[in-house]
């Protein structure tokens, strides 16, 4: 039932589309799976897209907020884009501030901004 | 009493199938995109609290019909250790869990009515209602 979320890479940054909701185990199990490939290929930079995502509860948060400290803890520096309207309404109602987290609008503007940021 | 459905919690996997159930019943009553993400929210905080803190629980979703008003209803029901001081967990950035879950606040602000009957000993039923408007 595990499934795994795939994770491209494209030059120095890995791309991650999160096509369905996700489960708790499938979520830790993507904090490793990501980690490890940072790891493995000496990326600088990733890109989380949550386009098809309606909805985000607390975990699931605490888990993406993680992933980003711990990737920049190995000295990636990593972007959200594709936060749904009814995400972006609902995680803050629910309190959640995903703070000093670099987002943007579409995965175009997000490849832009973590490709700026890498060069700058 | 409308119709009404339930999800037993007794396992991680048990959460994602009561939020499924809760959005597919949101939308059957006509509620929005955003609304429909309230609701799916608050059913997870509220079936991840279960499965915390009580082990196992219940969650069920009736869809409410009064008068001219349309709605749904979450009941999170649980024969756990009951909730020592609900004043304390309904403050904002209090946690028991160390950060797992927004709480009982985030999911108050999501929805419209929210009601705690607790005992100690006994267990926990929370009633979370959200209107169509």
């Amino acid at each position: 039932m595990n499934m795994r979320i795939p994770i491209l890479k494209l030059k120095d940054i890995l791309i991650v589309s999160l096509q369905w909701e996700l489960d708790d185990q499938t979520a830790i199990q993507f904090q490793e799976d990501l980690l490890e490939k940072l790891h493995d290929t000496s990326a600088r930079g990733v890109v989380i897209d949550l386009t098809p995502i309606d909805f985000i509860d607390s975990f699931i948060a605490k888990v993406l907020g993680d992933v980003i400290s711990m990737s920049g803890l190995m000295g990636a520096r990593v972007v959200i884009t594709g936060i749904q309207p009814a995400v972006a309404i609902t995680l803050i109602e629910l309190g959640i501030r995903l703070e000093n987290v670099m987002t943007a609008l579409d995965l175009e503007n997000g490849m832009d901004k973590l490709q700026h940021e890498l060069e700058a | 009493m409308g119709y009404r459905s339930s999800v037993d919690i007794h396992t991680e996997w048990d959460i994602v199938a009561a939020r499924q159930l809760g959005r597919n019943e949101a939308k059957k009553v006509g509620f929005g995109t955003v609304d429909q993400a309230r609701i799916t929210t608050a059913i997870s905080e509220l079936a991840r609290n279960i499965y915390l803190y009580a082990g196992a629980g219940k969650i069920e979703i009736e869809r409410l019909n009064e008068n001219d008003l349309f709605g749904i209803a979450i009941i999170a029901s649980d024969e756990g250790p009951g909730i020592p001081d609900v004043r304390k967990v309904m403050e904002d950035g209090y946690s028991t869990s160390g950060g797992l879950g927004a709480g009982m606040p985030g999911v108050k602000r999501l929805m419209d009515d929210f009601r705690v009957d607790t005992e100690k000993g006994k267990g926990t039923k929370i009633t979370a209602v959200k209107w169509l408007r």
